[in-house]
C-alpha cells in the first residue's frame, strides 16, 4: 500500500504537491476516447469559434477534473479516501495550455472516525489564470488507525 | 438580466424542475475499461498501479482494482439519445443552443469495481438566468445518484450546465 501522508502530518495553510499536464489534441482525443465524449467544440476549430472561442477548438472541462482527483491522489497516495470534489470552470483550456492543479489545506478536523481535510483547488494555465476553482474534502490515513 | 422574450427557460425545462428520471443502467464494469480510463487521464505518463494492478491493489485499503472516482461506466452506449443540433454539428447554432460544461461538485461513497452494475437517475433541480459575455446565459443544476448492484450509492453529482 501507499501512504505519502498521514492526516497529523498536515498543517492548514499547507500548499499540496501540484500536479502538471500540457494539453492538446492527444490528450483531449485519448480523453474522448474513454469518455466518448466525441463532441465538437473539442474536436474542431470551426466549431470552437462557433462556440465563440477564438482560438479555436478547446479542452473538455471532465478532463480537468480528473486532472484534480490525480493531484489529490498522487499526493496522499493510494490510502486516500476523496469524500468530495467540486470546481466551476471559469476559463477556456486551450490547445497547448500547460495546466497545472494546485492545492491548499483549508481545515482539519475528525468526523465519525475519519480524519477528514478539507483544501480548496484550482487548475491554473501557463499565465497562472485560474481556469477551475473549487473544493475538496479528502479523508487521510491516521498514525492512529482509523 | 434577460429580457422575457429573450429568456432561455423553457416550458419543457419547467415541466422537468424537480422530476427524476427513471434509472438508467450501464454495462458491467470492465477492468479493461478502468485500465483505459487511467491511461488517458495519466498521459502520457503510466498511470498508478492501483488502477491496472490486482496484486498491488489487493495490498491497499480497497482490496482490489478500483475505478478512478470520476470514471465513467456509461460511455460508449449503444442506444443513444438525439444529440441537440448545436453539438451534431460542427457550425454551431444560435442562442441558447450552445453549450458548455460550467462545473461539477461529487460526493463520494462506495468505490466503482469492475463486476459493478451502475444505475443512475438524474433530476433538473434548479436555474439561474443571466446575461452574461456570452449574451443571454441559463444555468442550470443537475443532480444525478450513481448506485451500485447492490443499492449502494456510490457518487452525487450536481453539475452546472451552461447555454447561451
Amino acid at each position: 500500500m501507499s501512504v505519502n501522508v498521514y492526516w497529523e502530518d498536515v498543517e492548514v495553510g499547507q500548499e499540496i504537491t501540484n500536479w502538471s499536464r500540457k494539453t492538446d489534441f492527444m490528450h483531449w482525443n485519448r480523453y474522448a476516447a474513454v469518455n466518448d465524449e466525441f463532441v465538437y467544440i473539442h474536436m474542431d476549430d470551426v466549431a470552437g469559434r462557433a462556440a465563440l472561442n477564438e482560438q479555436g477548438a478547446f479542452g473538455m472541462g471532465n478532463l480537468r477534473f480528473a486532472y484534480l482527483h490525480n493531484m489529490l491522489r498522487d499526493w496522499a497516495g493510494d490510502e486516500v479516501q476523496v469524500r468530495k470534489l467540486g470546481c466551476q470552470y471559469r476559463a477556456i483550456n486551450q490547445k497547448d495550455d500547460v495546466l497545472t492543479c494546485v492545492g491548499t489545506i483549508v481545515a482539519k478536523r475528525v468526523e465519525n472516525d475519519e480524519h477528514l481535510v478539507d483544501l480548496t483547488v484550482d487548475v491554473k494555465n501557463q499565465e497562472g489564470q485560474s481556469t477551475a476553482p473549487g473544493e475538496a474534502t479528502v479523508a487521510l490515513p491516521s498514525r492512529n488507525g482509523d | 438580466m434577460t429580457t422575457e422574450s429573450e429568456t432561455l427557460v423553457t416550458q419543457d425545462l419547467i415541466e422537468r424542475k424537480g422530476k427524476f428520471s427513471e434509472p438508467k443502467v450501464a454495462p458491467p464494469i470492465a477492468l479493461s475499461d478502468i485500465r483505459k480510463w487511467a491511461i488517458a487521464v495519466y498521459w502520457p505518463d503510466e498511470p498508478p498501479p492501483m488502477y491496472w494492478d490486482e496484486d498491488y491493489a489487493k495490498t491497499t485499503r480497497h482490496g482490489s482494482i478500483i475505478a478512478p472516482l470520476d470514471f465513467n461506466p456509461f460511455a460508449w452506449p449503444v442506444h443513444r439519445e438525439p444529440v441537440p443540433a448545436a453539438r451534431a454539428s460542427a457550425d454551431g447554432a444560435g442562442i441558447g443552443t450552445r453549450g458548455m460544461n460550467g462545473g461539477q461538485t461529487e460526493e463520494y461513497f462506495e468505490p466503482m469495481r469492475a463486476g459493478d452494475v451502475i444505475s443512475t437517475t438524474t433530476g433538473l433541480t434548479e436555474w439561474v438566468e443571466r446575461t452574461t459575455r456570452l449574451g443571454p446565459t441559463l444555468f442550470t443544476t443537475t443532480e444525478t445518484r450513481w448506485t451500485n448492484q447492490n443499492c449502494e450509492l456510490v457518487k452525487v453529482r450536481k453539475s452546472i450546465g451552461i447555454r447561451y
